[in-house]
């Protein structure tokens, strides 16, 4: 008969602070918001409603195109990021691992720099750069000739969003190229040597040999875009205000949380239906980050050096 | 010694209580911290000098955090007597809650008009929980040195208005009209509440709106939007991404003629521009109509229904009520004017301007902002938007009016 396992009491009380200030300001939050999402006021007292204020978001036109526009709106944000972002993140990440390469450092570093600059500062130097009347841009396209392709970007509902996007992905390309870089550098250079043996070199050495084996630093790359796409807010907020013009063509979850939630203008706020929008926000990405651990991730190849 | 203990305390309330009484401090809860200098320099002196014993302390918050701070202090009990009132649905849930007291009594009421008083009453007008302080008046600014250069006059109607801003347009130097829709609401408070009043004929027409006789889709609501969306054609190039800043520099720097105005905007602009300036209401359709200006009721003061100094509260919103506040107070502030019906003399020309219209138009306040906006979707937002839509062209006017219309009958039960 071993002896008894000895209680391994470290492990709580090393976990416990962490999971303590967790608890208190990330789960009970969370939770408190789901719960008051089923709640609503009825003649100034707070009554239990139950799954109304969801069927109030999805049933009631008013509310459904508004949330219908906001998730369509932050799909593409989404979209863009993954297109433009990721792909150039990654194509940076290999430039700079290539030996070759001089003073990667200070571009490594250039690169970035505006990830670690404040949303605000970000989207008011992007609108002053954009701005039809001061800014730089017309100037500059009219310097090669191109003024003509020139549109007050930010202003249009057809351009406005997918402005913004890519000014996020200009702020932010910085992180999946860090992660690949960092991915990249990660492989041993006996794999690569023996790829050279066998004669593939080059392009085809990123394509065939690189690339499958950062694929798992993608996939986690993909999930922080989309967790951070998801609960984007500052940028459209510093940008276009609370009101995401224009006409709501930039209004994505995040805004229309913050105006239904916190009001606006002669709009008192609705805690109620804020907490519903919040709490189809968190299934939202709940959802998206299931999909993948349970449906991408496990199906993965992994290599073991 | 608990009895000692309480004698003690009682004593010290009679004696503390007895100091009071000599000199009574009255505080002041109010967003104005712009105003600091000229409530402690000049206006409080004035109120201190007429009413010996009675100390009036001036204590603002930062604008966007004062309703928050300020409710959570009426609910601690350590609000100041006096509160400085924000226009309806605001002032008026402080009102409900028991915190703001009824001054339908004050004498003073009397020498505010109807208009000037709806903004702190309740719905029913039966009771007046704030004295009226100052209102905002809408209307255009030019710049007199471009409409003497280009000889135009300065218009009346709206055809001398299009025809004005056509001659701007030709000659190039000016643009036109400095506006952006990027920030949306310059589009329905400069534009839509600012013309509009002409068409659906003031109060007439808001208060028919609040009746539910009329609906935001009858011809008299729909024409502002239409006469908005011709101000496309002369707004500055890429207006779409025009924020309010941009529309101010572009006006106060000379390089726009005319400005869609509040007149918050005298005292700032007074310093930026370095030409001179005039102003001009909302053109009327035809010659000789009556016209009408959006005099929009914004700042008041009540009295904190639990403050311990009542009586002295009241002698200072007596005078708050009085002439002579309403003409130290507007020409210390040009662009907010009095609401008293007293005629007050003002220095600054621009602001002398804005308020002779008074004299010859019908006032009123922004459609939006009693009673349509409390529910959901909210018509002051959406007339933002739509305002803006209209303007660029990308909204029509009438699906604009049908669009705020359906919005506004969806739980305003008047108009269902």
């Amino acid at each position: 008969m071993a002896a008894k396992k000895p209680v391994r009491w470290h492990i709580a009380v090393f976990l416990a602070p962490a999971l303590a200030v967790y608890t208190a300001i990330m789960i009970i939050p969370l939770f408190g918001t789901l719960n008051l999402s089923l709640f609503n006021e009825e003649g100034n007292v707070r009554v239990f409603v139950g799954l109304r204020n969801f069927i109030t978001l999805f049933g009631d036109p008013l509310w459904s195109n508004a949330f219908w526009n906001a998730l369509g709106n932050n799909a593409w944000f989404f979209l863009v990021h993954m297109l433009v972002q990721n792909p150039i993140g990654v194509a940076l990440a290999a430039i700079l691992s290539s030996p070759r390469l001089r003073m990667a450092v200070f571009y490594r570093t250039a690169i970035f720099v505006p990830t670690i600059l404040s949303f605000v500062i970000v989207g008011f130097v992007w609108k002053l750069i954009l701005s039809p009347i001061w800014g730089i841009a017309p100037g500059m396209l009219d310097m090669i000739g191109l003024k003509s392709l020139f549109a007050p970007w930010l202003g249009k509902e057809e351009y406005a969003l997918t402005t913004l996007a890519l000014i996020s992905v200009w702020q932010f390309v910085g992180i999946p190229m860090m992660l690949i870089y960092a991915a990249l550098l990660s492989i041993p250079d006996e794999v690569l040597e023996a790829a050279e043996m066998d004669g593939i070199t080059g392009a085809s050495q990123f394509w065939k040999i690189k690339l499958p084996l950062i694929l798992p630093s993608i996939g986690i790359i993909s999930i922080l875009t989309f967790v951070g796409n998801f609960n984007a807010f500052d940028l459209i907020y510093v940008a276009q205000g609370a009101l995401a013009g224009p006409d709501y063509a930039t209004d994505i979850l995040g805004t229309f949380l913050y105006r239904t939630f916190f009001g606006f203008q002669l709009q008192l706020g609705d805690p109620y239906m804020g907490s519903a929008i919040a709490g189809a926000m968190f299934a939202i990405i709940l959802l998206g980050v299931c999909v993948y651990l349970f449906g991408i991730q496990t199906r993965l190849r992994r290599y073991q050096f | 010694m608990k009895s000692t203990f309480h004698i003690a305390l009682l004593t010290s309330t009679f004696l503390s209580g007895a100091a009071w009484a000599e000199d009574v401090t009255l505080t002041i809860e109010s967003w104005r911290n712009d105003d600091l200098t000229i409530w402690q320099d000049t206006i409080i002196p004035a109120f201190e000098a007429a009413n010996p014993g009675i100390k009036v302390v001036f204590a603002p918050s930062a604008p966007a955090e004062y309703n928050a701070a300020l409710n959570s202090k009426l609910a601690a009990g350590s609000a100041g007597d006096l509160i400085t009132c924000r226009p309806f649905d605001a002032s008026l849930e402080l009102y409900n809650q028991g915190h703001l007291a009824d001054l339908s009594g004050l004498a003073s009421m009397a020498n505010f008009s109807p208009v000037a008083k709806s903004a702190w009453q309740t719905d029913d007008a039966a009771a007046t929980f704030c004295v009226p302080m100052a209102s905002v008046i809408h209307g255009f600014i030019y710049n007199k040195d471009a409409f003497d250069a280009l000889g135009i006059a300065v218009p009346a109607t709206e055809a001398e208005f299009f025809a004005a801003l056509d001659k701007i347009k030709a000659d190039g130097t000016y643009i036109p009209m400095a506006m952006g829709t990027n920030d949306q609401w310059e589009a329905a408070t400069m534009g839509y509440n600012n013309i509009g009043p002409n068409y659906w004929k003031g109060e007439e027409g808001r208060l028919a709106l609040i009746k539910g006789e009329q609906k935001l889709t009858d011809a008299q609501w729909v024409a502002p939007f239409a006469t908005l969306a011709k101000w496309k054609d002369y707004l500055g190039d890429g207006f779409e991404a025009q924020t309010y800043p941009d529309s101010q520099n572009l006006f106060t720097l000379g390089r726009a003629a005319v400005y869609p105005a509040g007149s918050w905007e005298i005292s700032g602009f007074n310093t930026q521009a370095q030409f001179k300036m005039g102003a001009f209401p909302p053109p009327v359709a035809a010659a000789g109509d009556t016209c009408y200006i959006s005099d929009h009721t914004d700042i008041a003061i009540g009295m904190n229904a639990k403050s311990a100094h009542a009586e002295q509260a009241k002698t200072f919103l007596e005078w708050v009520g009085s002439a002579e506040f309403a003409s130290m107070y507007a020409n210390a502030l040009p662009g907010f004017f009095s609401l008293n019906s007293t005629a007050v003399e003002m220095q600054d020309p621009l602001a002398q301007e804005f308020v002779s219209w008074r004299g010859k138009c019908q006032s009123t306040i922004r459609s939006t902002y009693q009673i349509l906006s409390r529910g959901t979707p909210n018509l002051e937002n959406e007339t933002w938007n739509a305002s803006a839509n209209v303007i660029k062209g990308t909204e029509t006017p009438e699906a604009a009016a049908q669009r705020l219309q359906d919005g506004l009958a969806s739980w305003y039960a008047p108009q269902q």
